[in-house]
């Protein structure tokens, strides 16, 4: 990563971070952020940060989606000591279970609460993009629940490997369009939302699956997945006795992340350490790693960091999991790096599909290939930190994966028994 | 306007208004570097200066979410080409002086990975005008803007139909070269009607700006052209020329057609390009 920034810089910066001032007034977290859009969606996009700045943290929208969260999404969500795993890693491992919410995955933090939101302002249908089809669902089950009606845009290329996903959003009544454009995954998917939303900006909400995208989108979505590590936190102090030594997550766009890493930064004590996709290796086009190998540029509306070559030209990624194959990362993940108070490391397909089988094996849980990302990085800390006391995001549950996990983990074992 | 001192910006303003004194609107021509095919760059560049008072020149990029079909077509060819902004600026600076002013029109990261301190510069030794950054609006361009003004390039400012009065009267007042009337909500490529609730808004815009006001998104054809004389003072057009260019005709010709000066029936459009994504989930 290049990132020209000095020690003084980097200190006031940091600083900011902990006590929790970003981002500032123009969405901007450090240098990153902002808002990069066509003009067209300016007034939505004002309209929108108006809303969430008067409505967000309203007693009676705190009031209304507390009680979506807990008697609709299943929260709080629990979280499991991990015995077994403990033991095999001689640390002390601890899982915050996403998978446990309603839907699968902690998307639904997100979705009830923007699918809220825009009813507030007025909306009269929703969009939304998809990668690995989680956030398509969790929207589509909102909407559902809020009589609104919901177009999700998808890459071909996640509708043939997250299939179930794709019937799931039929049955809750969204229409599911096939984005054959660009590199047909996440990312076509958000040009092709973002496409949609700027055809009717006044009447169309843009619900934006990640802590990416234009002011006030990363604000919007740490806001609403910060229950994970308000949550996790108490239940840490709660059930462990004390805060973890560590938290890790998976990241992609960074939601689950930033939602369990948010309440964790001005605890000075614990390691932040977010996941990325290793893929299949180092090279441009091997992974979908952009805090490990991007480079500062704009894409979504947002100045963050980027996987793109030397012209600009954004590049196609490659992840097992479709929910982290994604070209740019959240601007305050690239902050959180830039300052140091989190660190970013990798995960290879490989490692996510043994982190998959060892989880499975150890605990009686399938993680989401995304999350086994984060368990996979989670080993390699325990291996150093013999003792440590260790929290992992477990962002989601694995069902979706079948038709992968049929193809690598499943055959291997068919294979081996037969 | 002095002709001896006039920066680059001055000239695309002095171009459109050269043009829109005498009533009709100027045309502002758009193509995508390098498409349909590298080699024809300069030669096409020039059949659009035969027929056209300004040229927009597109930067091909992979994730172009202000266009339709057509040109996300043409920018995934021109860059399947390897057609970079450094090829382009080289070719222009190559060129014999195109007889009109030439703008680049480009998405805001092949700029910032060019280098937004060594643009101006080289911007301006290739011979161009201005920029059009589709996804740079006005309260984040101050680094790029600053930049441009050293060397007095233009940095025009779009403005749309639901750009709010006080929006409308600032951008109006900060852009620079022209102003950009978007005609329509939604993405390039798609046929425009041009209601009366358009013409009030350009008649708007127009009443606020110092500057020409130009319409762009979705113009096609001579009719458009025709109805919107008097409300603008220059039109651009995009996709539609772009195919006109795909299918091999005449440019020159076209724009000409444009004008009304040789009436044609509209073109069949290829491969449904008049229709954006956004269009069937209405």
């Amino acid at each position: 990563m290049t990132l020209e920034m000095g020690q003084a810089d980097r200190e006031r910066l940091l600083a900011e971070v902990l006590a929790g001032r970003v981002p500032d007034a123009r969405g901007r977290f450090g240098p990153f952020g902002g808002r990069y859009v066509p003009e067209t969606l300016i007034p939505a996009l004002e309209r929108l940060e108006r809303g969430v700045r008067e409505q967000l943290h309203r007693e009676d929208f705190q009031a209304a989606l507390g009680s979506e969260l807990t008697t609709w999404a299943g929260r709080p969500t629990a979280l499991t000591r991990a015995g077994r795993l403990s033991s095999r890693w001689g640390a002390e491992v601890w899982l915050k279970r996403e998978d446990l919410a309603h839907t699968g995955a902690h998307k639904i933090n997100n979705a009830i609460g923007q699918a809220l939101l825009a009813r507030r302002l007025g909306a009269r249908r929703i969009v939304a993009e998809t990668g690995a089809g989680q956030h398509g669902v969790a929207s589509a089950a909102a909407c559902a629940r809020l009589g609104l009606p919901c177009t999700v845009y998808m890459g071909e290329v996640d509708m043939e490997r997250q299939a179930p996903n794709v019937g799931r959003m039929r049955l809750l009544g969204t229409t599911v369009v096939a984005v054959k454009s660009g590199d047909r995954t996440l990312r076509a998917a958000i040009d092709e939302a973002i496409r949609d939303w700027v055809s009717d900006p006044l009447h169309t909400y843009y619900l934006l699956g990640s802590s990416i995208g234009p002011h006030p989108y990363p604000y919007l979505v740490r806001e609403l997945q910060a229950v994970i590590g308000r949550e996790a936190r108490a239940q840490m102090l709660a059930q462990a006795g004390g805060l973890p030594d560590a938290v890790i997550a998976c990241v992609g766009g960074g939601s689950n992340a930033i939602g369990l890493f948010h309440a964790f930064v001005p605890d000075a004590s614990v390691e932040i350490i977010g996941i990325e996709a290793g893929g299949r290796g180092r090279g441009l086009g091997e992974n979908a790693a952009t805090l490990a190998f991007g480079r500062p540029g704009v894409l979504h509306g947002c100045y963050s960091l980027l996987l793109q070559d030397e012209h600009g030209q954004v590049q196609e990624t490659h992840s097992i999991s479709a929910g982290l194959d994604y070209s740019s990362v959240g601007p305050e993940h690239a902050l959180l790096l830039a300052t140091g108070r989190a660190r970013y490391d990798t995960a290879t397909d490989a490692e996510a599909l043994d982190a998959v089988k060892e989880c499975c094996e150890s605990e009686g849980i399938l993680p989401a290939l995304e999350s086994a990302h984060a368990i996979a990085g989670a080993k390699r800390w325990a291996e150093r930190h013999r003792g440590g006391r260790l929290l992992i995001g477990l962002s989601g549950r694995g069902d979706k994966d079948m038709s992968t996990l049929q193809q690598t983990l499943i055959a291997r074992l068919a294979a081996v028994s037969s | 306007m002095s002709a001896t001192s006039e920066r680059p910006r001055e000239r695309i303003t002095a171009a459109i208004r050269a043009v829109s004194r005498s009533g009709d609107p100027a045309l502002v021509a758009y193509l995508t570097a390098g498409f349909p095919r590298r080699e024809r760059f300069a030669e096409d560049l020039h059949a659009l200066a035969r027929g056209a008072d300004v040229i927009e020149i597109g930067v091909p990029f992979t994730d172009p979410m202000a266009d339709g079909v057509t040109i996300q077509r043409a920018s995934a060819a021109a860059l399947a080409q390897g057609v970079t902004l450094e090829w382009i600026l080289a070719e222009l600076a190559a060129l014999q002086a195109v007889r009109v002013p030439v703008l680049l029109m480009s998405y805001l990261n092949p700029l910032l990975a060019f280098g937004v301190t060594r643009l101006p510069q080289a911007a301006a030794r290739a011979g161009v005008s201005g920029l059009i950054v589709p996804d740079l609006p006005f309260d984040e361009s101050s680094p790029l803007g600053d930049a441009l003004a050293s060397e007095g390039l233009a940095l025009v400012q779009m403005v749309t139909p639901v750009t709010g009065p006080e929006r409308l009267a600032r951008l109006c007042e900060v852009s620079e070269g022209f102003v950009y009337a978007v005609t329509m909500t939604g993405t390039t490529g798609r046929t425009v009607a041009v209601p009366p609730e358009t013409i009030e808004y350009l008649d708007g815009v127009r009443s606020r700006s110092r500057l020409p006001v130009c319409a762009g998104f979705g113009i096609r054809g001579a009719e458009q052209v025709a109805r919107l004389r008097g409300h603008v003072d220059g039109v651009i057009v995009g996709s539609a020329l772009v195919e006109v260019l795909e299918r091999g005709e005449d440019p020159a010709r076209w724009l000409a057609g444009l004008r009304g000066g040789e009436p044609r029936p509209r073109a069949v459009t290829p491969r449904g390009s008049d229709r954006s994504p956004g269009d069937r989930s209405r």
